[in-house]
């Protein structure tokens, strides 16, 4: 018999599991970011492991911009009411009081005030001193560069010129009064890994992450659902069925929908070997220009 | 909704079986400024179609008036993913790229050659099993070049592939090729790498990167990548002595007490003895437990949740070990340091020392010497600057269990902290414990009033309050005590309340007996300043005399007399404790300001008005004058 080893998956599952206990076991207020997504499905899972039997021992935080998909809405309830955490939901009552949205509004007056000024709400109300997130370093240029115990300064900015050393799986989690801390356990995890997890796994997703005939329109080459009446139709533009589904999911005027019959995880996972386009791609607020990711998140962004 | 998966897939099924018998490794690159690191790493993602369409596009828009390759792309573009990096087309961070082939799994940490980046790279090593040593063929070996290879012989680095890249500037020259190969494996000798191996590449051009390139006809060796994908990196963890860091103890409810963390080396299984390290303590293991099912056995890289069959003394920080191969428990180790802050290093400073889940205030007791990086010699020195490398010995507050670096690197690295701004300053590697056989060190290193007060962050000093009864000596001193304690110093208050009933309550009010008071006083202020603590003395020390005397028996410790001027009225109008009432109606005899005088300092180093602010407002002036 050969010496036992861990395959890839074990190693990168066992590496984020010992984040999560770090995080739990070095700071007062953690907070885990749930955006119902493929990424924070995996993430849930992981926290659950991570602390079994105990329940997840910090809450999980939505920021909800009003606009994202119906169904990411109810799929978070049910999965809150499954695995019995903490669910705290937030929108910014300034956004609300002046009706934001991204078509009146623009994409990145939109972004920044329903989710950036949202989520920098969120975690002053809440004292948050770490904030959990499922970003991976393959997403985006920028993420590449960042830590997975990432410091932020009282203002929840990132000076990613001056990043802490980050040594072995040694963790410096201190902190001053004010400054907080954003983790990254998935930090090391591509697309296809995350991908071939939930399969292994068999963890439960939106369903929008599978294709079907949905109703979209098209508008500069993007595919948009058209998830509530919200949506504004130009003249002579009517959505029309499209077997699509999304790579990504966000706020549904802004995330790309992609043509694909992949129905369930196995072609899903084939469709992305073959796909010569990054999942970022779907989205619209990160291709305003090449550094904005790095901006945003200067300004607080996860 | 259910869970969308058809019946099983053959055809993915194979592939995902194939994706698991993959292995991983993860290397970095290094070297000096420039050398073409990042060149390196972007032609990889490219030639591994990593690339995608959408980033392909915007990458060539990018790579105008820049140097590109026959494809048009400025591949360190791919890699160097700040604005500003790509502004002054250096790396200033390292990118943790991620690319596989048919055989392994990569994830490559591409890090920055320009020395003041040092600590980034470092960053980059400390997770790799194999380091890519980048030399530019135009310019051979650099500072830089030994810089980084030393440090990656200190993180424990074990294999190093020179990459002799830029060779196509130099017309694919064999000569210059084996000269810069000679020189490397030359210096590198004592770094004692387990494998070294060396390729001439260019890396913009492509040449030996993928394939064997028909310009190096006279390299015989393997190609970058193929090399890459072959080599044996193989370290069975799981054979080495058991070690287990608590890192959170799992407490669901009243029946149920389990301890979580990873396995750093090693395997353990049910009903295995194990020993705590710190206590020695035995216990059984009684459940291995997942979220999957309990397991029978755990091996070196699980994260589990283990339970004892017996109630012990355990938490985050301890680690589990078997009999008879406990690691070493001391507050005494031998250590290299690399040191990554702008502000030095210094003998006698107090840092913050963090291994594995142990947390604890550690000082640098004595610097051995310097590594000259460049030529390895060891040299004296009296502090480490930033991107030095030094041999130590440091000496924690409590105990801690650790091993030596070179046995185990997840039980032997270390960070320090800076206490006050909780930065990284440094990565540690543990060299051997100072415990049986060291004990000479352990005496010659003296323990005295410079190396406690380091431990504690702070100059110890005596601040002195002089005043009438009510003048606000005490509320001041209240204040600033809780302000110095909340920024984690060490400070404490002498009184007349908690001086008279213990320490004094022998003493009247005699002059005599005023006076001993005060000696009294001021020598348990000089002791406990010199234990390293911060003592506020809060007295009406009515008379100049006293007042030098306290001085005096400061003698070298810094001793800052503080005049409370607050007028007589104000004070009697206050009179907080109706101790001006009782004097004036004679019930108290000999009280300062009614029937006895008080003499205003002449030589105050502060005067505080306390009728004119708030106490808070003077302890903030007091704190902002005080060298702490
Ligand atoms: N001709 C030639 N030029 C190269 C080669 N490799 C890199 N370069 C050029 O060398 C310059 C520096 O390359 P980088 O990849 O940014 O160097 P680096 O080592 O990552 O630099 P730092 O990360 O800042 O230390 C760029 O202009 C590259 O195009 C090569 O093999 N041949
Ligand atoms: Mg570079």
């Amino acid at each position: 018999m050969s010496a036992p080893s861990l395959t890839h998956l074990q190693i990168l599952e066992a590496e984020s599991i010992e984040i999560l206990r770090e995080v739990a076991a070095s700071f007062e207020r953690p907070v885990m970011m749930y955006s119902i997504g493929k990424d924070s499905s995996v993430l849930l899972h992981l926290a659950r492991k991570a602390f079994y039997p105990s329940k997840i021992p910090f809450p999980l935080l939505h920021v909800d911009t009003t606009f994202k998909f119906r169904e990411m809405i109810s799929f978070r309830d049910r999965m809150a009411e499954q695995f019995g955490f903490d669910l705290i939901r937030h929108t910014n009552p300034d956004g609300i009081r002046d009706g934001i949205n991204p078509f009146d509004h623009g994409s990145s007056r939109y972004t920044d005030i329903m989710k950036t000024q949202a989520l920098r709400q969120a975690l002053n109300a809440g004292r948050y001193d770490a904030a959990i997130g499922g970003a991976r370093r393959d997403e985006e240029k920028s993420r590449a560069k960042e830590r997975i115990f990432s410091h932020r300064n009282a203002s929840h900015a990132w000076d990613p010129k001056n990043q802490r050393p980050e040594l072995w799986r040694v963790f410096n989690t201190r902190l001053n009064p004010g400054e907080s801390m954003r983790v990254f356990p998935i930090s090391n995890w591509t697309e296809l890994d995350v991908w071939t997890y939930i399969y292994s796994e068999g963890i439960e997703l939106p369903s929008l992450y599978f294709a079907k005939p949905r109703p979209v329109v098209e508008r500069s080459g993007t595919l948009i659902m058209v998830d509530d009446e919200r949506l504004p139709l130009g003249p002579g533009e009517t959505p029309r069925e499209e077997m699509v589904r999304f790579r990504t999911l966000g706020c549904y005027p802004l995330t790309g929908a992609i043509r694909s019959s992949a129905a369930d995880l196995p072609s899903i996972i084939m469709e992305m070997q073959a796909s010569r386009t990054s999942e970022r791609e779907g989205r619209l607020i990160d291709s305003d220009s090449a550094g904005s990711m790095e901006k945003k998140k200067q300004e607080g962004y996860f | 909704m259910s869970l969308p998966m058809t019946a099983p897939d053959t055809e993915l099924d194979l592939w995902l079986s194939q994706q698991t018998e993959k292995s991983l490794l993860r290397f970095l690159t290094c070297g000096s400024v420039d050398d073409g690191k990042s060149t390196l790493i972007g032609r990889l993602l490219y030639d591994s179609q990593l690339v995608l369409d959408d980033q392909l596009a915007s990458l060539k828009k990018e790579s105008r008036n820049r140097m590109v390759g026959d494809e048009g792309i400025d591949f360190s573009l791919l890699v160097d993913g700040l604005t500003a990096e790509r502004e002054q087309g250096i790396t200033i961070d390292v990118a943790y790229r991620f690319f596989s082939t048919d055989k392994r799994k990569f994830i490559v940490a591409d890090t920055p050659g320009h020395e003041q980046y040092t600590r980034n790279m470092a960053t980059g090593a400390s997770n790799a099993d194999l380091a890519l040593v980048l030399v530019d063929a135009r310019k051979g070996v650099l500072t830089q070049t030994r810089r980084h290879s030393f440090i990656l012989s200190l993180i424990g680095v074990k294999h190093v592939v020179v990459v002799v890249n830029k060779i196509d500037l130099v017309n694919y020259d064999q000569a210059v090729f084996d000269r810069i190969v000679a020189e490397y494996r030359q210096f590198a000798e004592p770094l004692g790498f387990k494998t070294l191996e060396t390729i001439p590449v260019s890396a913009l051009r492509g040449d030996n990167m993928l394939a064997p390139s028909a310009n190096t006809p006279w390299y015989k060796g393997s190609a970058l990548v193929p090399y890459l994908e072959t080599i044996d990196i193989a370290e069975d963890r799981s054979s080495q002595k058991f070690r287990f860091p608590v890192q959170w103890v799992n407490r669901p409810n009243l029946d149920f007490r389990g301890f979580s963390g990873t396995v750093a080396s090693g395997a353990i299984s049910v009903r295995d003895e194990v020993l705590i390290a710190s206590s020695r303590k035995p216990a059984q293991i009684s459940r291995i437990v997942t979220m999957d099912g309990d397991l029978q056995t755990a091996i070196a890289g699980q994260a589990v949740t283990l339970v004892l069959d017996r109630e012990v003394d355990l938490s985050r920080g301890d680690v589990l070990t078997l009999p008879g191969e406990t690691p070493e428990y001391s507050n005494q180790f031998q250590a290299r340091l690399v040191w990554m802050n702008d502000e030095p290093a210094y003998p006698g400073r107090s840092y913050l020392l963090k291994i594995g889940a142990q947390l604890v205030p550690a000082t640098i007791t004595d610097l051995k010497f310097r590594t000259n990086v460049n030529t390895l010699e060891q040299t004296a020195a009296t502090k480490i600057d930033l991107n030095e490398v030094a041999t130590v010995t440091i000496a924690t507050d409590k105990p801690i269990a650790f091993d030596a670096y070179r046995s185990n690197a997840l039980t032997g690295g270390f960070i320090l902290i800076d206490r006050l701004s909780n930065a990284t300053l440094a990565a540690g590697t543990i060299e051997f414990g100072l415990r049986r056989a060291q004990n000479l060190t352990y005496q010659s290193f003296d323990v005295n009033r410079d190396v406690r007060a380091a431990m504690k962050g702070q100059t110890p000093q005596i601040v002195w309050f002089t005043g009438l009864s009510g003048s606000g000596k005490s509320s001041i001193a209240n204040l600033l005590e809780k302000r110095l304690t909340a920024e984690g110093r060490h400070a404490y208050i002498l009184d007349g309340d908690n001086v008279r009933h213990g320490l004094n309550k022998d003493l009247g009010f005699t002059e005599a007996a005023r006076v001993e008071n005060i000696r009294r006083v001021a020598e348990v202020a000089r002791l406990m300043a010199d234990a390293g603590l911060i003592v506020l003395v809060s007295f009406i020390s009515p008379f100049e005399k006293e007042r030098r005397l306290a001085r005096e028996i400061a003698g070298d410790i810094s001793f800052t007399e503080v005049y409370v001027d607050t007028p007589l009225e104000v004070c009697e109008a206050r009179d907080p404790k109706g101790l001006y009432k009782r004097a004036r109606a004679g019930e108290i005899k000999n009280f300062t300001g009614i029937d006895s005088p008080f003499e205003p300092p002449t030589n105050a180093e502060l005067v505080l008005h306390g009728a004119e602010q708030e106490p808070v407002v003077l302890a903030d002036e007091l704190h902002a004058w005080l060298k702490l």
